[in-house]
């Protein structure tokens, strides 16, 4: 015999202004198996708590309805909240008139009818719950980290000095990522490689850090606290472990026209590479795509020259598998192509560059050796133009919707470099907003404009004409003067908007978790919960999740890792009970189930059944791993013969509750 | 803004289908726009004057007639906000008025040189004339 | 041989002769069969962006019905029929109500919503007929000749509607002179407006803007500028003070498939 309580919340005047409570509990009251129906002001505050509490007691009750808000919100506080009273607490329901009643409807019979119809539902299928109780799995205690930018070291060595293992997985030959390639940095103009590369060292030195670099993620399985993930080792065609980075190779090496992406193709490199000076690992890669002796076997140059022997053009792809308990997404950023903005004639004109291109024209280890030269005839430029928000806050298709945040800032960094550095060149920078909102990032802006006397234009160009004198002539508005403008420029620069990685979204299906339609990762939460994803033990650090600063990214990387520390901390974690279970007497042995898995928890097995005829039959049945279900449900659905059912949200619970809104 | 011009506003959107609330300001039009020098209200002056209902300067500025229609705003705009489509809004409700027509058949013999191709007057006819 | 329904405009009737003529000839060397409609009229020579009204836009409807009528995809020369014709086509299949209205008034045996594709002249050469093997017909190739293409504003925007190339960096007109053994010369103002749309109202635009852009074409070394626009023609060698020569660009592909006496009719 059932005996049922139901709670109506006010949460103050957001349900009770829409939403008439006390005729929603005194009508719930008259359903069958109801024996209390209250409201309250506030159900989740500790009186509203312990009103749940005594009804339970004095009552004796056998399920518990919430009428409030979401059940992301507080059906954690009131399974435990009944829980301390004595009830299972997977015999509470939700009923959410709040996010699906209140605030979304205006007129309060309408609302009031639709709450009565939502607590029915809840009481509906309450009355089929059964008490569950939860299991534990353990935790590998090491943790995977993909990206080895500023934030993937950054959360590796915060994790690494918490005392646990951290495989760093890199793409590139080395780690370091884009911070390794920008010359100053903003708001301290203190150089960015020397902050990064001692950070690079220590991730090498860490002996809890393992880093793979010219690696890919190929696969993950499993669930938070044991994920299973396949990592692509691509063959770099060196022997990790002789190559002692001499760089003799490279120097020998006979194909020398190969563009330097380090330099962002500003010069070349060779074929056998080392990125830069400072790479770590500090090993040789040769690049397939240029590589003679790879592309026709004639050559073979660095394998003579190599004292350690450590060149293998026979090298193949290697694939490891290893566990994790927790992954740290940091897979960074990228500025997008200048190509189809061809208004600023990027195409037409090397004097026009992207700002990460001038970072390397400005950098002592860039082509020019530091002496800012533009890229056609390695002349002073004299007139520079800067040109903001390219492709940033855009709303077609060639652009991105989003402001890139970092742009500003560099860009006023630049300007000031440049005037320091060279006080007779002029600078202009085109904006539509100076965004500023840093730590002594608006001073350092005013500082730009105020004693450098960088021109800030309020203003857009529209047109870039490259002129056969060399000279650059940048057509743009100047709304404050109501005036169009023509600069005859030396070098034009293009804040191109950044974009995530396009490993992000391969790797985001991988991992089941989120992405927006802009390919940033999903947070949990906004603002709450904003360093971890949606799904469980996977992590989010730096610009993967959204447009930010050094300063910003270094402080998710470590928040990322904190969170990442406290699972591998667990030797277990409490696991949803809410997992699918099949009937093996319904079962087909179809597959169907298996297949659809995203979690791959699902196996078959044969199983021996004993016959109405008293003989033993082998049947082939689906059996669940309780401990790999994450409960999405997409087994019970798909199962032909309705074998397969979720605790806590069986086929006949969802039937009651359709039942109930139909009634 | 009174009703006469929230009128007039709200004809001039119909017509032209361009939505001035997605202008950001950023000026690129009338950075792009190669008539700029021969007009007295540029393209982002007439997204912003049509948002605010000022569309009787507009009209009666010469600005209407020197808009090539060349659409380099319009591809250009990254909120893809259509500046010439509402310029020539506001041009056809010049046009329309009684007594609106820019150009009259019985001006053009004068205007013409022996190679001026035909395509010239029938812009010009359906440009300036209703 | 592909047939086409070909819409050649009032001026190609008249003051570009040229521009048509060599344009028919080149497609019978091509294997592309023209037809002409018998009942076509003049497109308007700029298309009314404006919403709320149709007149202007019903003689393109009607040779895009006419089009689909014969079965054929529809084809055209000059820069502004061109432009007018897709704007329009493109509306038409993208406004329901606009569709409704002109097809209300017009009242065709069957609805047109939009079913005929457009190609410009030079979409043709590069979609069915293809660069390479048009490269492979050449006879007399414009070889070491440094060709400007001057694309305007009518060939490529708005983009939405006419869909041909990149209107900030095409390459149409660039792989074209390529096809026939020139050197294209590539200028930051070939897809600017040349300014001669408000000839009869502001002539002073129509000199500085076409003096720009053959300056650009020029200062980059270009021998010859080449364009699929009349107007354009016209104000470049009236106007622009240009003193390389400026060419339809279907004469300099009847000259490298061996047309004979070509551009004399002018």
């Amino acid at each position: 015999m059932n005996r049922i309580g139901v709670f109506v919340c006010h949460c103050g005047t957001n349900i009770a202004s829409t939403v008439d409570v006390k005729a929603v509990a005194e009508a719930l009251s008259h359903e069958r198996g109801v024996v209390i129906s209250q409201d309250y002001q506030y159900m989740c505050s500790e009186s509203g708590q312990n009103l749940v509490k005594n009804a339970i007691k004095e009552h004796n009750l056998t399920g518990v309805v919430i009428c409030s808000c979401s059940p992301r919100m507080h059906e954690n506080t009131f399974r435990k909240a009944c829980s301390e009273a004595g009830l299972n607490p997977y015999l509470v329901e939700i009923a959410n008139i709040r996010e699906q009643c209140s605030w979304i409807h205006k007129d309060i019979t309408t609302a009031t009818e639709k709450a009565v119809i939502l607590g029915r539902t809840a009481i509906a299928k309450v009355t089929l719950n059964t008490p569950l109780t939860s299991m534990e799995s353990p935790v590998v205690k090491r943790a995977l980290v993909i990206g080895g930018g500023i934030a993937g070291i950054q959360s590796a060595l915060d994790i690494a000095e918490a005392g646990f293992e951290v495989d760093i997985v890199e793409k590139e030959p080395t780690i370091g990522g884009k911070m390794a390639q920008i010359d100053k940095t903003f708001p301290t103009l203190d150089c960015a490689a020397c902050i990064l590369t001692p950070k690079m060292v220590e991730a090498s030195q860490n002996e809890n850090i393992n880093i793979y670099s010219f690696s890919e993620v190929s696969d993950v399985k499993g669930f938070v606290g044991n994920f299973t993930v396949k990592i692509k080792r691509k063959a770099r065609y060196v022997d990790e472990t002789k190559c002692t980075g001499c760089g003799l190779c490279t120097e020998k090496c006979p194909m020398k026209k190969v563009p330097n992406e380090f330099n962002a193709g500003l010069d070349n490199r060779t074929a056998i590479y080392i990125p830069f000076a400072q790479a770590v690992p500090k090993i040789a890669t040769i690049d397939p795509n240029y590589c003679m002796m790879l592309k026709n076997g004639k050559c073979g140059v660095c394998s003579k020259v190599c004292t350690a022997g450590a060149v293998d053009y026979k090298q193949k792809d290697e694939f490891i598998e290893k566990k994790y308990g927790a992954i740290v997404v940091a897979t960074g950023y990228n500025p997008i192509s200048p190509e189809k903005f061809d208004e600023y004639a990027y195409s037409q004109c090397p004097d026009v560059v992207t700002s990460l291109e001038l970072e390397r024209l400005m950098n002592a280890a860039g082509p020019n050796g530091g002496t800012l030269l533009r890229p056609s005839d390695k002349k002073h430029p004299e007139k520079i133009v800067f040109i903001q928000c390219v492709g940033s806050r855009c709303d077609d298709d060639r652009g991105k919707p989003y402001c890139s945040k970092i742009c500003c800032m560099y860009t006023a960094k630049h300007a000031m470099l440049i005037r320091e550095k060279y006080p007779d060149t002029e600078v202009y920078v085109f904006y539509i907003d100076v965004r500023t909102p840093g730590k002594n990032f608006d001073e350092f802006y005013r500082r730009a404009v105020e004693q450098y006397n960088v021109h800030y234009i309020k203003g857009m160009v529209g047109k870039v004409t490259p002129k056969a004198n060399g000279k650059i002539e940048v057509q743009g508005s100047d709304m404050l003067a109501d005036e169009q403008l023509r600069i005859d420029a030396d070098l034009v620069v293009l804040a191109m908007a950044i974009e995530p990685d396009k490993s992000a979204r391969p790797l985001a299906t991988m991992l089941t978790t989120q992405m927006d339609t802009n390919d940033f990762f999903t947070e949990a939460h906004p603002k709450l919960r904003p360093v971890e994803s949606a799904t469980a033990g996977i992590f989010l650090s730096g610009v993967c999740q959204g447009p930010k600063d050094i300063p910003e990214t270094v402080a998710q990387a470590s928040a990322a890792a904190a969170k990442a520390i406290g699972l591998l901390c667990k030797n277990s974690i409490t696991c949803n009970p809410c997992v699918a279970h099949s009937d093996e007497l319904m079962c087909n042995g179809c597959s169907a189930c298996e297949k659809v898995c995203p979690y791959g928890a699902i196996t078959y097995e044969n199983k021996e059944f004993r016959m109405p005829d008293r003989t033993v039959a082998v049947r082939r049945v689906a059996s669940v791993n309780p401990a790999v279900c994450q409960g999405c449900g997409a087994c019970t659905v798909a199962c032909p013969s309705g074998a397969m059912d979720l605790n806590g949200f069986s086929n006949s619970q969802i039937m009651a509750e359709v039942d109930a809104i139909c009634k | 803004m009174n009703s006469k011009n929230e009128n007039l506003k709200e004809q001039v959107l119909r017509a032209s289908g361009v939505n001035v609330l997605k202008c950001m300001r950023c000026g690129k039009c009338s950075g792009t726009c190669p008539a700029y020098g021969e007009m007295e209200y540029h393209p982002h002056q007439f997204v912003y004057m049509i948002e605010k209902g000022d569309i009787e300067k507009l009209m009666n500025s010469p600005s209407i007639y020197r808009c090539l229609t060349c659409f380099a705003c319009v591809d250009r705009c990254p909120r893809g906000v259509e500046p010439a489509k509402a310029v020539e809004a506001v041009r056809l409700m010049a046009v329309r008025k009684q007594d609106g027509n820019r150009l009259k058949p019985e001006q053009i013999p004068d205007m013409l040189d022996e190679d001026m191709p035909q395509q010239a007057i029938v812009t010009a006819l359906r440009k300036y004339r209703k | 041989m592909k047939n086409f329904t070909y819409y050649p405009g009032c001026t190609l009737r008249t003051k570009a002769k040229e521009l048509d003529r060599c344009a028919r000839v080149c497609a019978e060397i091509l294997g592309i069969n023209l037809e002409e409609p018998a009942d076509w009229q003049c497109c308007g020579g700029a298309y009314t962006t404006a919403k709320d009204e149709i007149a202007t836009k019903l003689s393109a409807v009607r040779v895009l019905n006419s089009a689909k009528e014969a079965g054929n995809p529809l084809i055209t020369v000059c820069s502004a029929c061109h432009n007018v014709i897709k704007q329009t086509n493109y509306d038409i299949s993208h406004d329901d109500e606009m569709c409704g209205k002109v097809n209300r008034y017009l009242g065709l045996s069957e609805n047109y919503s939009g079913e005929t594709i457009v190609y410009h002249y030079l979409e043709m050469l590069r979609d069915v007929i293809g660069f390479e093997n048009l490269a492979k017909q050449v006879k007399k190739p414009l070889k070491g000749v440094k060709i400007a293409p001057y694309y305007g504003c009518l060939l490529l925007r708005p983009k939405k509607a006419l869909a041909m190339d990149d209107p900030e960096n095409p390459s149409i007109m660039e792989n074209f002179i390529k096809a026939i053994g020139g050197t294209p010369v590539v200028y930051a103002q070939r897809n600017e407006c040349c300014g001669a749309y408000t000839i009869f109202e502001d002539k002073n635009q129509a000199v500085e803007r076409s003096a720009k852009i053959a300056e650009s074409a020029r200062e980059m070394g270009a021998d010859m500028i080449i364009t699929a626009c009349p107007l354009c023609m016209y104000n470049l060698k009236k106007n622009s003070g240009c003193d390389i020569p400026v060419r339809y660009f279907t004469e300099v592909l009847a000259e490298a498939l061996g047309v004979e006496e070509v551009g004399n009719e002018q």
